[in-house]
């Protein structure tokens, strides 16, 4: 239908769109030019800066153990609302369904105000404690840890889990051995997904965030306003360093699929 | 009685808990704040206020016009890419998806921080053309929203089906407007729903590619810079309005799954 040269055109210009401002900031960040398009010389001293500029190095390990706090918090109490709500009766269940739903469909400026406005503004919590920060991205992530889990519980087999009573398990136990590993899937790519928003946010961290305190992305955004160049090109650094680890990471999953598909052919 | 028994139900008490705190109190805070003024009267000002306002109105309307246009732009290109990626008879077809998907999980901060410089670049001075940067930075950060939702669907489509058409004598256009286009209809929405709303409100984009004309979402961060939390109030309220009326007008032709965790599930 489509003739193939137009099928390869618009891929082309499609990955070339996605892709060419990373790669071209990829080459200029190993180079000392102060702004690309200018033909200069090797040089690793963005990376050097990356990794030396406290202020830097501040800014990345505090984006990386927000994202860890806040995606384990996310995942726990995700998986337990998913589970109670799943086993809870239909009004229940669905009162807990939409609440969940907010956060998803909402854009994240009125989340982040409205966590705001609430837990600074009206009880008074101070930014520094970092409790806003947390809750405020909490609230981000669990919803979407929620949302991986039911499907996993809706397509378990409910027979084994009364077969564990049945057999003398407590509910604890049934619950730990029988329904936990059947929906750890679920709960793996929760905690991915919420990482991963957790990393992108930045308008929920703008309106809770600590004023000294910052993550990757409002970092970024303010730097890109600012006029310090060491800065914007260690910033060009961190993107390949990112873009890098991103393709390693994908890599590795694609691997393990291909394992697991074929350990499944074998059988 | 001693022991307290164990449920499964009362498991999800702490989140349901969370959800109340953090999720539906902050929208009652936020509608009280909209209502009242700083000494905490009620009023209508704030709402009447932003009607009267020809700059609120204007911000208004010009968040429309870029959601809109960004909107069409990801689907002119997010259709034939899905399209020709679901079709493709390459063993591969799931890692190269993952390409079009990957630009995703990069911050996007550093991803339009390299777009400027490109468009720098090209443009001279991003200041000349800030509704194209407006639409072009919002295609670049949401595109990969678009594709997979719909490359998600195409890919689902039955096979059968289209082989029966063309054994009844239907051309490949044909086959493709009846059967493929109608067929997609669920992603397509999805991918609008992913687009349109973010395109309204994510005003970073639009900061970062020096843009000084306002979208929704800047209003709200120029009244939380002025401490002025009736005026934000009013306005994220208003968002959210327009959130719901769009999630509504879109409810139900959405295919299933979200499409933003779509790519790691």
């Amino acid at each position: 239908m489509m003739k193939k040269a137009w099928k390869g055109l618009v891929i082309v210009f499609v990955l070339l769109f996605l892709y060419l401002p990373i790669l071209v900031l990829a080459v200029y960040s190993f180079t000392d030019a102060t702004q690309i398009g200018a033909i200069r010389g090797f040089s690793l001293h963005n990376y050097v800066t990356l990794l030396t500029t406290p202020e830097l190095r501040d800014m990345i390990v505090g984006t990386l153990l927000l994202a860890a706090s806040s995606a384990v918090l996310a995942t726990v109490l995700g998986t337990m609302g998913a589970i109670g709500s799943f086993y809870s009766g239909k009004k229940v269940s669905s009162a807990i369904s939409t609440m969940n739903q907010v956060p998803v469909v909402n854009a994240d400026v009125v989340t982040g105000f409205s966590v705001c406005i609430l837990l600074v503004v009206v009880l008074g919590i101070s930014k520094d404690t970092f409790v806003p920060l947390i809750i405020g991205h909490v609230t981000l992530c669990a919803p979407f840890v929620f949302l991986s889990v039911i499907p996993k519980l809706k397509q378990m087999d409910s027979s084994i889990y009364e077969a564990a009573l049945d057999l003398g398990a407590t509910p604890a136990a049934a619950l730990r051995k029988v329904v936990l590993p059947q929906i750890f899937p679920g709960i793996v790519s929760g905690f991915a997904l919420a990482i991963t928003l957790s990393l992108d946010d930045y308008f929920v961290a703008t309106y809770t965030k600590p004023a000294t305190f910052d993550t990757i992305s409002t970092y970024v955004v303010n730097a890109t306003k600012g006029s310090q160049t060491t800065i914007k090109t260690a910033l060009w650094a961190l993107s390949t360093v990112i873009f890098l680890v991103v393709i390693l990471f994908v890599a590795l999953m694609n691997l393990q699929a291909n394992k697991e598909t074929s350990e499944r052919a074998e059988v | 009685m001693g022991k307290i028994s164990f449920s499964r139900k009362s498991l999800g008490i702490p989140y349901a808990l969370f959800l109340v705190l953090f999720v539906v109190a902050p929208l009652f805070v936020l509608i009280y704040y909209a209502f009242t003024n700083g000494q905490g009267q009620l009023t209508l000002a704030n709402l009447t206020g932003f009607f009267a306002n020809p700059n609120t109105l204007g911000t208004l309307c010009y968040s429309f016009a870029v959601s809109v246009t960004t909107t069409a732009v990801c689907l002119l290109l997010a259709y034939p890419t899905a399209y020709i990626l679901a079709k493709s008879r390459l063993k591969a077809k799931s890692v190269i998806v993952m390409i079009f998907i990957m630009p995703m999980w990069i911050n996007f901060s550093l991803r339009i921080t390299a777009l400027k410089e490109i468009l720098t670049l090209i443009e001279g001075n991003l200041a000349y053309y800030p509704f194209a940067n407006a639409v072009i930075g919002m295609t670049y950060d949401f595109l990969p929203f678009m594709i997979l939702p719909i490359y998600n669907t195409i890919v689902k489509l039955d096979e059968p089906l289209l082989e029966a058409a063309r054994d009844l004598g239907a051309s490949e256009a044909e086959a493709f407007l009846k059967i493929t286009l109608p067929l997609s209809v669920p992603g397509i929405v999805s991918g609008i729903a992913m687009v349109f709303l973010p395109a309204m409100t994510n005003y970073v984009v639009l900061d970062m590619l020096y843009n000084s004309t306002y979208i929704m979402g800047s209003l709200i961060g120029s009244y939380f810079a002025a401490y002025n939390w009736n005026g934000g109030s009013m306005i994220a309220l208003i968002l959210l309005v327009i959130i719901c009326l769009f999630t509504l007008l879109t409810r139900g032709a959405e295919e299933e799954e979200n499409p933003r965790g779509g790519a790691l599930l």
